[in-house]
């Protein structure tokens, strides 16, 4: 094992299968020179050259459109948007194009595109530069959305978002990709579809995604004494292993669900129906969801701060929810 | 840019027979829409066969064209099974796309035609993406893209235009310009009143051509497919034409006049052509009409196939959602 960044982990992920399968390519914004706005693809232009690691115009439905034609037509391309809030401006092209022509076209043809953006607030990046929209992509059959929450998790399931014949929005947060973790050194991939137990308890099952699974764990640890608590993480939203959540809920009968993303309409929502749906017998209170409030992102630090998640809100809506 | 091409009889007789097998396959749908066996809506290719025929016949096996929502003639200039077209416009599980799609979405990979498309403008990048496809594979493919006078107003298009440009993409972008976008005027929306003029800010070569002349069409056409395939340069053509039939079927057309309509019926390119091949090139008549009745047939066949095919399989509702 070997430890290294989530960044570092994407860049293995996209060398690897770049070096495996020659229909790899990257497109995107500064993707070259600079090796990505997180430097993700860092490095990769040296080694494969501009044609493989396309830096492209700020022509974000351009970007996304080729990479869907290029899919088509047999490549694997991997189109990077810089920001979530960005992706908004290539949204017919991935919901309208990517998603539906395998359907439409009674199934003919497959889109295997990787559209890898983040998002997430915390760095006062402000409301235009901080959403977290997986509820967007979420919502559009036929597209499958991950969101890893730290290297292993995020190197594994590239590899196999890479290597899926769906489109799929990979999203990553901002405030992850320099925290570190273990990776094997031998290679490895992760089977889209399943959740991961990244704690496991008996007293209190909380679902967390990304940015908020290590905040969940922080506050798990510090609540040990009083509260044995199960954490899963979905780790893929399209397609949910319902099943882990629903087994969890069977074992503790009380859940919290957390997401940074904006409370209205979130996944939180809706994962939390499919619970209430199947496993209320088993609840002993209500599903409750921790989320982001109904705001706009503000810039002020200290209005950001109230605007998400924090560990000491999850903290005291964890007691709350217990007493 | 001026090459005077040779057309031999033969060609001249397969670009008549393809046109006139548009018309009928067009006029036949009309009928099986007013007798409600096709539902929704169909967008009339009538009044500008000339345009898809001259373009679709100067591509080679491999090649490959998006198309939009008027896409019925190309994809029988392409080499459509009209049986299989008229299926899927009934919407059976023997039409091209299983009855999933409709007629603005058919495709037939195997001949190379990657969609006809239901967003103005959406299938402008695919093309170019295909064409990013065949040049990153080595492959000497040319990659078309049809579009309207009201999709020369989408940004997407000149996003495209620019970044086919910097690339150096095989692809051509053939603009039919038939004067209305929906029920808009695009002598109103168009500013500087040239789509062909565009092209030049791109580095792009725009051309301007009588969209209503087959072999004129087919002459441009045959420069710019060259000029992609061997240069590596993509083109963009402006072909002027008039469509007979209101934007949809049921389109009360308050924005023409009667008379404007008759004087474009004049200029109708199959009627034109007719005259042309018996008075300038010596063909029978009796050939004329054996095509004429030899395509009456087929489309007849085609009706009779669509309408004898069998519903879609309810429970295949969610096939092919996901490869």
């Amino acid at each position: 094992m070997k430890e290294i960044t989530f960044a570092e982990a994407l860049n293995e992920g996209i060398k690897e299968e770049m070096q495996r399968d020659s229909s790899v390519f990257c497109i995107g914004e500064d993707i070259g020179l600079l090796g990505g706005a997180f430097r993700v693809t860092k490095g990769l232009i040296d080694i494969f050259g501009s044609d493989k690691i396309r830096n492209a115009p700020i022509s974000e439905q351009a970007i996304a459109g080729f990479a869907i034609g290029a899919a088509m037509k047999g490549m694997r391309p991997i189109a990077e948007f810089m920001y979530i809030d960005f992706m908004g401006l290539a949204i017919d092209q991935i919901v309208n194009q990517a998603a539906k022509s395998r359907y439409m076209f009674g199934g003919k043809i497959k889109v295997p595109v990787v559209f890898r953006t983040q998002g997430g607030a915390g760095r006062s990046n402000a409301a235009q530069h901080s959403q977290s929209l997986e509820a967007w992509y979420y919502h559009i059959p036929g597209l499958k959305v991950i969101m890893p929450s730290n290297p292993y998790d995020a190197k594994g399931l590239l590899k196999s978002a890479i290597r899926d014949d769906n489109p799929i929005v990979f999203i990553e947060h901002k405030l992850l990709y320099s925290t570190k973790g273990e990776v094997p050194e031998e290679e490895y991939t992760i089977e889209i579809g399943k959740a991961d137990i990244k704690r496991v308890g008996s007293d209190l099952t909380i679902i967390a995604t990304s940015n908020m699974v290590p905040k969940v764990l922080s506050v798990a640890q510090k609540l040990e004494d009083i509260l044995d608590i199960e954490v899963i993480d979905p780790r893929t939203l399209v397609p949910l292993d319902i099943n882990t959540i629903l087994s969890s809920v069977e074992k503790t009968n009380k859940v919290i669900i957390v997401q940074e993303a904006v409370r209205r309409g979130g996944v939180a929502s809706d994962i939390s129906s499919y619970i209430i749906e199947e496993a209320f017998n088993y609840l002993d209170k209500p599903v409750k969801i921790i989320a982001g409030e109904n705001a706009v992102i503000p810039f002020s630090h200290v209005l950001e701060m109230e605007a998400i998640p924090t560990e000491e809100k999850i903290e005291n809506e964890i007691r709350n929810f217990i007493k | 840019m001026k090459s005077k091409i040779r057309t031999g009889i033969e060609q001249k007789l397969e670009f008549y027979k393809k046109m006139v097998t548009i018309r009928k396959f067009e006029e036949k749908a009309l009928e099986l829409y007013s007798r409600n066996l096709i539902r929704g809506s169909i967008h009339m290719y009538i009044g500008q066969e000339a345009i898809a025929v001259g373009i679709c016949s100067a591509l080679k096996k491999g090649d490959m064209i998006t198309s939009t929502h008027r896409g019925h003639g190309h994809i029988i200039a392409m080499g459509g099974d009209i049986n299989r077209m008229m299926a899927e416009l009934l919407g059976k599980s023997t039409g091209y796309c299983k009855g999933r799609g409709g007629s603005m979405h058919i495709a037939d990979i195997d001949i190379g035609v990657y969609g006809a498309n239901g967003i103005v403008g959406g299938g402008i990048p695919i093309a170019s993406g295909l064409a990013l496809a065949s040049v990153m594979k080595g492959e000497d493919n040319v990659a078309v893209t049809f579009l309207g006078d009201g999709a020369a107003n989408q940004g997407l298009l000149y996003e495209s235009l620019n970044m086919s440009s910097i690339w150096n993409l095989p692809v051509l972008f053939v603009c039919e310009n038939n004067l209305y976008a929906q029920t808009t005027p695009s002598k109103y929306t168009l500013a500087g009143g040239s789509i062909a003029k565009r092209a030049v800010a791109f580095n792009i070569e725009g051309i301007e051509v009588d969209g209503n002349d087959v072999e004129r069409v087919y002459e441009v056409g045959t420069y710019a497919i060259d000029k992609a395939r061997s240069k590596k340069r993509p083109t963009l053509i402006e072909a002027k034409t008039y469509r007979w039939k209101g934007h949809w079927q049921g389109d009360p057309e308050p924005y023409r006049t009667k008379e404007e309509l008759r004087e474009w019926m004049e200029k109708c390119p199959i009627k034109v052509y007719k005259d042309r091949l018996i008075k300038e090139f010596g063909v029978d008549k009796k050939e004329i009409e054996d095509i004429e009745n030899s395509v009456e047939m087929e489309v007849a066949g085609a009706e009779k196939f669509a309408i004898s095919s069998t519903e879609p399989d309810k429970s295949k509702l969610l096939e092919d959602i996901y490869a």
